[in-house]
């Protein structure tokens, strides 16, 4: 009698699964379409075409934009910065995280296999500028290197009756202050991160070296980092697509969003710039293209360079 | 016999370990400290060089904010006579800092709850259902980490003024909207979510929850009332990571948030504006309060949080 009225059994149980499946993925799938995935579509589109202005109607133009990307002097120059960050960013991070890193878990009296006392208070004051949005702290350091007596740096320069250094108007200093400033934010983060990595390494394999007769270095160098590599490589790809990735602190921070003369300026900034200033959305769109391919071709080489045996333990 | 000696010394932990082993491992311990014992003090200079590095351009902005003018263009490193509160109060009123931190918190406090639950309702369906489509919806969702937002920067303006003639819900999702602006932050934020929550359900047992299904319980009541608590750490984690991403985001409100709509400006928007509009007769003195009214809230979460923020932050690398 009551089998009459509904759909059977398992009919039934079979359609509310797929109702809540549709359910539940309707929503999330919906945005993610319309502001992720139609976006990075019609960016190819748009790259094709000479589309100037808000309200003009753009045209086909094929690859003419990447042939005039070709000769933007500019827009190399950009790359050409990328690339230098793309290099030293991780480099320098990396070394100077390991580096406390290794103290804070290993540079302790108690014989190279216990951390320095306040290992914890150091480990919160390094990681606090990761917290810090990236504009602020650009606001933050432009105080900080400003050239005349007003600058944190300058004042006493200038005090002592030393030339003021020009760390964001000398374009020969500027891209060095940009990396700093970089470099100071990022290394609190990989402190900690490789800090988790270095307490997962039985404290037995360093007592082991010590026996052996190894000292700080030899530990370092032949225990630690081979054990730690699978978190060092991550950490590679992470601070490589963030050096892709730079803007604010150059749109921010620099004369002339990129200045002086360019000497700062890097590929998000020209596709800024292009886009939303000058109002060539097509160009702008074909830079995009491009660090899109940069940044596939650095994740794959990535992947494909850093691998390693892994070691288990 | 033999044998037991050489488990005991090679087991540190252990328990049961003799007076003579332990003599003999401290008068090794006092020779290698007699080699390795200054580095110890050499480990805190480099450290506390580093901790100077952090923490006095932090402390130097905190002093300027409450320095007249004249004091913060005399002399970088004097103090100030008296304590100009002033700036700040010029920097909350005549800067919108009060206006720009409410937006903030407003976009953020919307934005992640949306991306919590979008993100966590696809990230449970995609772990624990077989159906077709599933890898390919998950491929979709994870292959948005791969993409640089700079790529997506025009259409997504387009996009977004696009939908400001949506019937009914445009004035609300259009540009220069803070509504706009939080379904963009769900949107970018949700393949990562999606990728790590899915991650953790894949790990969380399914006996409760299959228990719960005998006993009658709806799909969605499994998910709200059983599974989503048991994946609380992860929830907590990736929560502080939007929480800080979307609080610190400044591109795409950059994009999307126009200089004819300041009154919707977000922090990081506002303070950037202060320092680069500003010309030669800007108000330097708040621009120094406003940056610390930036800085102290962080300052006072980071503090409180710190152990949370560093477990969700450093999550995504470890996993």
């Amino acid at each position: 009698m009551s089998g009459t009225a509904r759909p059977a059994g398992p009919n039934r149980v079979a359609f509310a699964r797929a109702r809540f499946i549709a359910g539940f993925l309707a929503l999330p799938v919906l945005l993610y379409l319309i502001y992720v995935i139609s976006p990075y579509a019609q960016a190819f589109h748009i790259a094709m075409t000479n589309w100037r202005g808000v309200s003009a109607s753009p045209a086909f133009v094929g690859l003419e934009n990447f042939r005039r990307l070709l000769g933007d002097g500019v827009f190399w120059t950009a790359v050409g910065h990328n690339g230098l960050l793309l290099l030293l960013l991780p480099v320098l991070t990396i070394a100077i995280a390991l580096f406390f890193a290794f103290l804070l878990n290993a540079g302790g009296s108690g014989g190279g296999v216990s951390g320095v006392a306040g290992s914890r208070f150091y480990r919160v004051i390094f990681f606090f500028p990761q917290v810090l949005a990236v504009a602020i702290v650009a606001v933050l350091f432009q105080q900080v290197l400003r050239p005349d007596r007003s600058g944190m740096l300058n004042g006493p320069l200038i005090a002592l009756g030393l030339r003021p250094v020009g760390f964001l108007s000398d374009p020969r200093l500027a891209f060095w202050s940009i990396l700093a400033v970089l470099v100071w934010q990022a290394v609190g983060f990989y402190v900690v991160l490789f800090s988790a990595g270095m307490a997962s390494i039985p404290r037995e394999m360093y007592e082991a070296a010590q026996i052996d007769g190894a000292g700080r270095a030899q530990m370092f160098f032949r225990v630690t980092l081979p054990l730690l590599w699978d978190t060092v490589q991550v950490g590679w790809i992470y601070l490589g697509i963030a050096a892709l990735d730079v803007f604010a602190i150059v749109w921010v921070m620099t004369a002339e969003h990129g200045g002086p003369d360019h000497s700062t300026t890097v590929m998000a900034a020209e596709i800024y710039r292009n886009a939303f200033q000058y109002f060539k959305f097509g160009y702008a769109s074909a830079m995009g293209v491009v660090l899109f391919f940069f940044t596939v071709a650095f994740a794959v080489a990535a992947l494909r360079l850093s691998r390693r045996e892994r070691i288990e333990f | 016999m033999g044998g037991a000696m050489v488990t005991e010394t090679a087991n540190t932990g252990g328990t049961g370990r003799s007076g003579r082993t332990r003599l003999s491992r401290s008068a090794a311990r006092q020779r290698r400290r007699a080699r390795l014992g200054p580095l110890s003090g050499l480990s805190h200079v480099a450290l506390a060089v580093w901790t100077v590095l952090v923490v006095v351009p932090i402390l130097w902005t905190f002093l300027a904010s409450v320095k007249t003018e004249d004091e913060i263009f005399g002399s970088a490193w004097s103090m100030p006579a008296a304590l100009r509160w002033d700036n700040w109060g010029r920097a909350w009123e005549q800067a919108h800092i009060g206006r720009y931190m409410l937006n903030s918190v407003i976009v953020v406090a919307f934005g992640t709850f949306g991306t919590m639950l979008l993100g966590s309702m696809a990230a449970y369906v995609l772990a624990r259902y077989r159906f077709r489509g599933n890898r390919a919806i998950y491929l979709l969702f994870v292959s948005g980490l791969a993409f640089p937002v700079y790529l997506a920067l025009t259409p997504l303006f387009f996009v977004v003024q696009n939908m400001g003639s949506v019937p009914l819900v445009g004035p609300l999702i259009g540009l220069d909207t803070r509504g706009g602006l939080v379904l963009v932050y769900i949107a970018y934020s949700l393949p990562f979510t999606v990728f790590f929550l899915s991650a953790f359900f894949r790990t969380l047992p399914g006996a409760v929850a299959e228990a719960a299904f005998v006993d009658g319980a709806s799909h969605s009541r499994v998910f709200f009332q059983i599974m989503l608590p048991m994946a609380r750490p992860g929830i907590v984690s990736i929560t502080i990571f939007n929480i800080l991403g979307q609080w610190n985001q400044y591109q795409i409100p950059l994009v999307l948030l126009s200089g004819q709509s300041k009154d919707k400006w977000v922090l990081t928007q506002g303070i950037a504006d202060i320092s680069t509009a500003a010309g030669y007769d800007a108000d330097w003195a708040a621009l120094f309060a406003a940056l610390s009214m930036a800085i102290l809230p962080m300052l006072v979460v980071y503090t409180v949080f710190q152990r949370q923020i560093q477990a969700g932050l450093t999550a995504g690398a470890l996993k």
